[in-house]
């Protein structure tokens, strides 16, 4: 059951991430990407991360892909023509590190896999309680340095937006 | 999960999204029978008693009617769209508990297909999923009036959405539990235990409504299909059983918006008041005042359709962001400091 699940998801992430890369239209590529973005948290309920599968549909998938969709339709982007230039130095440079951290991927998987047994999850793991509690108990410094982070950004993208206020 | 559990969840899966039809079917009976006598017309009356059967002739007309394709359409994201939008307004309902829990030969089930610890959030997500069948069919109809209508309804849905999720915060806060079958629980007894009034959850309980009525596209807030700038809006382009399949997704999309309603706020399928029965009269009993309520929500929902005007757009996203937003703060911080002093004498 669970492998069958995480095949038909595996499949859903890779073919909608290659679409991502591959198509021509802009649109589509955005559709993908939501796609692959619930594929993604697909993963996270087969972890038992539930409460995270959750916020990943509705912020990436609900709102930020949604908002992303806008701005492509409101400028109306035309499909991108096919290039037969020459790759540049930067296509190449990153062609390069996407092997390499895929060679580090690898090898950080063959490391962590070898004979070592996972201890099993708590039965709260993932709720939402779990998650509540150690975001305001453990991590509460971190978590209010994030939020204070995110109000500076949208401070910044306000005072960009609007020169005059 | 053995086969017995996944098939009593698929027999309820069948079950619920069977009656979610035959609701939308009578539901657009009601809107256009109350339409006309709000009007002073009679609406629809030739077809069977008091007009009862022209959901019918409707469903059998739009399967006969040519299915028109644009030859400029991105034609499999046009055909996608209805679909996305059916079946994401279907998957919210999995979460509403539509009564109580009842012994079969033995076996306690619970009257709801989905109960989740986070069920209130996979309401959100569904229907935040739900905005993509509107921009989709806008941007494949390659027609101005449908990615206008597209436009409008992405940044309608998601500034509405935030204002909506903060309403629920309040109930949260008060059961302490994402969980809407626990939720319903906590509100048993007389019906003043209910969230909106043993919970001080009005405001609560308003701007859900309003952004509810937002986030389902009905009037006063139908800018994505609003007719008289925008032809149809986003469904422009659709005929026959694609257009019949976005109306039964805003039907589906107002029942599961009215049936939270029910739950979060207004006790969900518990009567309100104790009555002196137990076991299956009781969960009968249960289930149809569940119905009652959720019917309330309904007329009322046909019932602004047809007295409030269109808002502007400019309104629109000024009531959502400058009012509901600010009130939805307000009633997290009262619903705040009424649970963390206790003040609410339970």
């Amino acid at each position: 059951m669970e492998l069958v699940a995480f095949v038909i998801l595996t499949a859903l992430a890779v073919v909608s991430a290659g679409v991502v890369l591959l198509h021509r239209s802009p649109v589509v590529a955005a559709l993908s990407l939501a796609a692959n973005l619930i594929a993604v948290a697909g993963f996270y309920l087969l972890l038992n991360a539930q409460f995270l599968a959750l916020l990943q549909v509705i912020v990436y998938a609900g709102a930020i892909m949604v908002l992303v969709l806008f701005v492509i339709m409101l400028l109306n982007l035309p499909e991108e023509a096919r290039r037969h230039d020459r790759p540049s130095a930067q296509s190449v440079l990153g062609m390069a590190l996407a092997v390499v951290f895929v060679a580090v991927l690898g090898w950080a998987l063959a490391r962590a896999s070898s004979g070592q047994e996972f201890p099993p999850s708590s039965p709260t793991f993932g709720s939402v309680g779990s998650v509540g509690t150690a975001l305001f108990t453990t991590f509460f410094y971190p978590f209010e340095a994030v939020s204070l982070l995110l109000v500076v950004a949208m401070i910044g993208a306000v005072l960009l937006a609007k020169r005059r206020i | 999960m053995n086969w017995l559990e996944i098939a009593i969840t698929l027999a309820e899966i069948l079950v619920v999204a069977n009656a979610l039809m035959i609701g939308v079917s009578i539901m657009t009976w009601i809107e256009r029978r109350l339409s006309g006598m709000i009007q002073f017309r009679w609406g629809p009356n030739r077809v069977g008693p008091f007009g009862l059967f022209q959901p019918l002739a409707d469903g059998i007309k739009f399967l006969m009617k040519e299915d028109i394709i644009p030859a400029e359409a991105h034609k499999p994201i046009f055909v996608l769209a209805p679909a996305l939008s059916l079946v994401t307004a279907l998957c919210a309902f999995a979460v509403v508990p539509f009564g109580p829990t009842v012994e079969i030969a033995g076996r306690t089930i619970d009257l709801v297909i989905l109960d989740l610890d986070g069920g209130l959030l996979f309401g959100l997500a569904a229907a935040s999923l739900g905005v993509y069948g509107i921009v989709c069919a806008g941007w494949s109809s390659r027609s101005k009036y449908a990615l206008m209508g597209g436009l409008r309804a992405s940044a309608q849905m998601v500034s509405y959405e935030l204002a909506l999720a903060l309403s629920l915060i309040g109930v949260v806060l008060l059961s302490g539990t994402l969980r809407p079958v626990a939720i319903v629980e906590q509100q048993a007894g007389w019906f003043w235990n209910w969230n909106v009034f043993g919970g001080w959850q009005i405001l609560g309980f308003l701007v859900f409504l309003v952004a509810g009525f937002a986030e389902t596209n009905r009037l006063p807030f139908d800018l994505p299909e609003a007719e008289s700038e925008l032809v149809a809006g986003y469904h422009t382009e659709y005929s026959a059983m694609k257009f019949s399949m976005f109306v039964m997704a805003e039907y589906i999309a107002m029942i599961t918006v009215s049936a939270m309603a029910t739950t979060l706020f207004f006790g969900g399928y518990q009567l309100g008041f104790p009555v002196p029965l137990e076991g299956w009269p009781l969960a009968i009993l249960q289930v149809c005042a569940f119905l009652a309520k959720l019917s309330a929500f309904l007329v009322l929902f046909v019932w602004v359709r047809w007295t409030l005007p269109r808002f502007r757009y400019d309104q629109l996203m000024d009531l959502g962001w400058k009012r509901l937003l600010p009130l939805g703060l307000i009633n997290v911080i009262v619903t705040g400091a009424l649970v963390a002093f206790d003040l609410l004498g339970n």
